[in-house]
């Protein structure tokens, strides 16, 4: 039986990998006009919202473009195609991932969304000349004499002072406890956090505390902490599946105080998750409000919500990134396949930003944290949820 | 130290619940189900989608979860287990079959369920307090609940026939047989039976801790450490191991806390130094 199966089988996996070699040929083959983009990042597990806003961003934002009939970079017309690769919030899965974006050519890719995936991924892309677009926050990774990575939204030590700023002064917050998870990003973001919040005179209670990324009780994490009642208590760098448990937990045990973090959270999983109790918890939101935003991102919202049935908060942060690639390379057709080219554009580019009202433009920032312009210009938009909805508690930028 | 004690006690509660279905199929097939994470998961959406979104009664949501669980798991060990069983005499085939269980069940729940955490309202609100403890109504109900599954699960294994049959066939497989127990039969009832303790649980604790597609693999490991704590195979174990291990969490991140994350280092330290002086855990042997 088997000697007779055997040659079929073999025959089929020859098919499906001819096929699978040929669907993903050559990424900007201009032969074809694809422009192919990748994104390498967590689609799955407690950080799955994070990835999964990204790839749905460049997904709605692909579409579009390519509905417009794709977009004209020099003498040629490219649709856009996006490669995802989902990381797992693994390390090791990443460095896989960069490696297939550059096995297929891949020069520019989005991700990935979390610290030691962005770092370990580095030498795979400055070897294999991409661009990378992390939402992780290591300095190292956009300072000299890295050049590769852009930081694709606002920071944890650039958002923390303004919160905490914000936070004394306008709800007269004294006293700080921090609690993270026992992983680099939470980590980092928590030791970052308390030295702002030194830095602004607030007094810190608690800077040890610390959870396993999986835990599905906080109680006994939080009982400790809550006993120390102080007036805001940071979830640093929380993942979206953590936020409700943790926030949920403190207010059950009886603290009254305020609650915030510096990583985008999604209104969904909070209301499902924490209800009314996650009331007035402050987060860093998608880089729009109704306030500042065009009817370009109204419209990639009304895009987006139709094609994936939900919107989150966070894709107003996460369209840019593509819509970066795409203008820089019609600032610079050379830059298509060769990233020293890209490079070389950023220091001047800019561009009209088509989803905020009035005059703004796309522009490369980052001198004041990395000495060089290694990130992408967004506004910093600081929001505090209320049933269901985040609300736009102030909005302020970055550089 | 009250606080610390009633949350230790509520975890040992839910964690002994996970801990039964894991150790039961294991004294019944000496199977890992490396799935039993995977399997607490798919109980947990069962609910969520029956309670949370379709907003029917918690007891029926809890049920269907049970149910659902119960057929899949018999469904498992009926076109999968037995047949590699029956054709494999390395007991490493069930052990990789088990893997890839659980693998395909993480990638049929993200494809299901999606990628988000999903919760349902609470089954009942407020907070006891009192001057040295705070508990949610919720995690009260939900302790009782878990010590009245525990509860009932060893009547059953006591004093039914099935129980009684389940109990020979973890004693002696060969003897069960000769003695006239359909072993084939109650190796599928006592795998539906673990499967249908996991979607229990985890349709239990959605109403409190929610849900997300890629806890199941802390969930398995954390639940495998119940039972090495216990003693593999062993209902006693199994509970002690749940209670031990929620205890020392609780102790622990209360004591610990002002070190950063040393609590899990502790519990695992303590863990390889306890099995190297009994590594076949508190109780030892198969049922006994």
């Amino acid at each position: 039986m088997a000697r007779t199966t055997l040659p079929f089988r073999t025959a089929l996996f020859g098919f499906a990998s001819a096929a699978a070699i040929a669907l993903n040929s050559g990424p900007a083959d201009a032969a074809n006009k694809t422009l192919n983009v990748g994104f390498v990042g967590v689609t799955s597990g407690p950080a799955a919202a994070w990835g999964t806003s990204n790839v749905r961003s460049m997904q709605t934002l692909a579409a579009w473009l390519n509905e417009k009939g794709g977009v004209k970079i020099g003498e040629d017309d490219y649709k856009i195609n996006v490669v995802t690769f989902d990381d797992q919030k693994d390390p090791k899965r990443a460095i896989a991932g960069m490696e297939k974006m550059a096995q297929e050519g891949i020069h520019y890719v989005v991700g990935p969304n979390v610290d030691d995936g962005a770092a370990a991924v580095r030498p795979v892309a400055e070897k294999s000349g991409i661009i990378y677009f992390p939402y992780a926050f290591p300095k190292e990774l956009y300072t000299k004499p890295a050049s590769n990575a852009i930081l694709g939204m606002v920071a944890n030590y650039q958002s923390a002072p303004a919160i905490y700023k914000y936070l004394k002064e306008k709800r007269g917050v004294k006293t700080v406890a921090f609690v993270a998870a026992n992983e680099s990003d939470p980590l980092s973001q928590r030791d970052g956090g308390v030295a702002a919040a030194k830095a602004l005179g607030l007094t810190v209670v608690a800077d040890r505390d610390t959870y396993e990324n999986d835990t599905r009780d906080f109680t006994p994490v939080l009982t400790p902490i809550v006993k120390l009642k102080p007036d805001l208590l940071v979830l640093s760098g929380v993942a979206p599946a953590n936020a409700p448990l943790l926030i949920r937990s403190a207010r059950e045990l009886g603290y009254q105080g305020l609650i915030s973090t510096e990583t985008a959270q999604d209104a969904k999983v909070l209301e499902e998750g924490a209800g009314d109790l996650a009331n007035g918890f402050i987060s860093v939101g998608g880089a729009s409000t109704p306030e500042i935003r065009s009817k370009t991102m109204e419209e990639f919202i009304d895009r987006y919500t139709k094609m994936f049935n939900e919107y989150n908060d966070e894709s107003n942060t996460k369209v840019y990134a593509l819509e970066y690639i795409v203008d820089t390379l019609k600032a610079n057709p050379k830059a298509i396949d060769n990233v020293e080219e890209y490079k070389k554009t950023i220091d001047t580019f800019s561009a009209p930003n088509l989803y905020l009202k009035g005059e703004n433009v796309l522009r490369y920032v980052g001198m004041t944290s990395f000495g060089q312009k290694r990130q992408i210009a967004v506004p910093l938009v600081v929001n505090e949820y209320k049933d269901g909805k985040f609300q736009t508690l102030f909005v302020a930028d970055v550089d | 130290m009250e606080q610390v004690v009633a949350n230790g006690l509520y975890l040992g509660a839910q964690y002994a619940l996970i801990a039964l279905g894991l150790t039961l199929i294991f004294a019944l097939m000496n199977v890992l189900n490396f799935a039993h994470g995977q399997m607490y998961v798919l109980g947990g959406f069962v609910t969520y989608e029956l309670y949370g979104q379709m907003h029917l009664p918690f007891v029926v949501a809890l049920a269907a979860s049970a149910v659902t669980l119960a057929v899949l798991g018999g469904l498992i060990e009926r076109f999968l287990f037995r047949t590699v069983i029956r054709r494999s005499k390395r007991e490493e085939s069930t052990m990789l079959l088990a893997a890839g269980v659980a693998y395909f069940l993480d990638a049929l729940i993200l494809l299901l369920f999606g990628e988000k955490q999903r919760g349902v309202p609470k089954i009942v609100s407020g907070v006891w307090v009192s001057d040295n403890l705070i508990m949610p109504y919720d995690r009260i109900l939900v302790g009782f609940l878990a010590v009245l599954f525990i509860a009932a699960f060893i009547l059953m294994m006591r004093y039914t026939k099935p129980g009684r049959a389940m109990r020979a066939l973890a004693q002696d497989r060969v003897a069960a047989q000769l003695m006239g127990v359909p072993v084939e039969f109650y190796s599928l009832v006592g795998f539906a039976l673990g499967a249908l303790l996991a979607g229990l649980v985890g349709g239990l604790l959605v109403a409190i801790t929610g849900v997300n597609a890629g806890i199941g693999g802390p969930i398995s490991i954390k639940a495998f450490m119940m039972v090495m704590i216990g003693g593999a195979g062993v209902i006693s174990g199994a509970i002690a191991g749940g209670f031990i291990l929620g205890m020392l969490e609780s102790v622990g991140l209360s004591v610990l806390h002002s070190y950063g994350d040393v609590t899990y280092l502790v519990i695992f330290a303590a863990l390889m130094a306890f099995l190297s002086v009994r590594p076949n855990g508190l109780m030892g042997k198969p049922w006994g």
